[in-house]
């Protein structure tokens, strides 16, 4: 737990010390794009993964459900509670 | 806990950083209740208390830390679990590229600041217009999204047993959705909508073959079509961290490419 703790730490601070800086010194077209392809990437494998396999389940309608709710710019809190409901709604009823 | 890199809160009005704050204690306290469920999760796997309290408050990086405990679960070695979670967390490595420049600039406070480099409070940052915004939402969303995921820790292992699974609640819907909007803003270039859409393919992709964490990392072969589409279409709007003075005249369309591949 330690090395744990040391690593996931050690790993920040090198992002915002020497290794961000060299990262944005050589690729500094592309630190911009960054947040689009780990965003991007996050959002998939946490709508589709379950213990290592591709699922479609209540889980992929509730963040469908979601991002239309962002698509009319609807505030946060909404876009979290429709997602949550509609997966709930849905687990309760299949 | 640490200052803003500069003296006062400024440009930004007070009604722009109360709606910005609302956003940001949103998603503290969103994984607040996922804290909850990694409580449960690790109690079950047979943490004690003191260790789950300990691991939330130091590691913290939620994703790494259900991979650790999940790993362990499983009967797996203690090293097994620790490579896998820093796999997971090898990502907040490169969220300091992209936030560093509104982290303050003495050591201490920025080596602080580091300890909350994660997912959530990196897109906070970059949703924001300017620096100064940015480094609002960062330590705004770090310190509510410390206190809840601990708290929500702390509840999850000492009530395990009584709570239901979380599933239930649709929880593990709220996270996707929470950057389907943080990812919004991000997918208004050509370059961004290229970026996203090949990351979330690659990502999915590799999914069924490679350990948990890879298939994030394999994903950023989508900077290489995403830089080609810039580079075709140059001066086609960006966001903060391409200058200083951008437009944010990307168009109003804000599709989601990650979340309907």
């Amino acid at each position: 737990m330690i090395v744990l703790a040391a690593g996931s730490y050690g790993l920040k601070v090198l992002g915002v010390t020497t290794l961000g800086a060299v990262v944005e010194r050589r690729l500094g077209a592309l630190v911009s794009l960054l947040p689009a392809v780990l965003f991007a990437a996050l959002i998939a494998v946490m709508t589709f993964e379950t213990a290592g396999e591709l699922v479609i389940d209540a889980r992929v309608v509730g963040v469908g459900v979601g991002a239309l709710a962002v698509w009319r710019r609807a505030p946060l809190l909404v876009v979290v509670i429709a997602a949550m409901s509609v997966t709930a709604a849905l687990r309760l009823v299949s | 806990m640490t200052e803003p890199p500069t003296a006062n809160m400024g440009t930004t009005g007070d009604d722009a950083r109360r709606a910005r704050r609302r956003d940001c204690a949103v998603v503290g306290l969103a994984v607040g209740l996922i804290g909850v469920t990694f409580g449960v999760f690790a109690q079950a796997a047979g943490f004690d208390l003191p260790r789950i309290v300990v691991m939330s408050a130091l590691v913290f990086t939620g994703a790494s830390q259900f991979a650790a405990v999940g790993v362990i679960d499983d009967g797996g070695t203690g090293g097994a679990a620790v490579g896998s979670a820093l796999l997971l967390a090898t990502r907040n490595a490169l969220y300091g590229p992209v936030v560093r420049k509104m982290l303050p600039d003495p050591v201490l406070p920025r080596l602080a600041a580091a300890h909350l480099v994660i997912d959530e409070t990196t897109a906070m940052a970059v949703a924001q217009p300017d620096r100064r915004a940015g480094w609002d939402a960062f330590w705004f969303t770090g310190i509510t999204l410390w206190i809840c995921w601990n708290l929500g820790s702390l509840a999850g292992a000492a009530l395990g047993a009584v709570l239901s699974t979380p599933e239930t609640w649709g929880l593990d819907a709220a996270f996707p959705a929470i950057f389907v909007a943080l990812l919004a803003t991000h997918v208004r270039t050509p370059a961004g909508r290229m970026a996203a859409v090949m990351a979330a393919a690659i990502a999915l992709g590799a999914v069924p073959f490679t350990a948990a964490g890879v298939p994030i990392l394999l994903a950023l072969g989508a900077l290489a079509p995403a830089l080609y589409v810039r580079r075709r279409w140059p001066g086609a709007g960006g966001s903060l961290l391409d200058s200083e003075d951008s437009l944010g005249d990307g168009g109003s369309d804000e599709s989601e490419p990650g979340g309907q591949p």
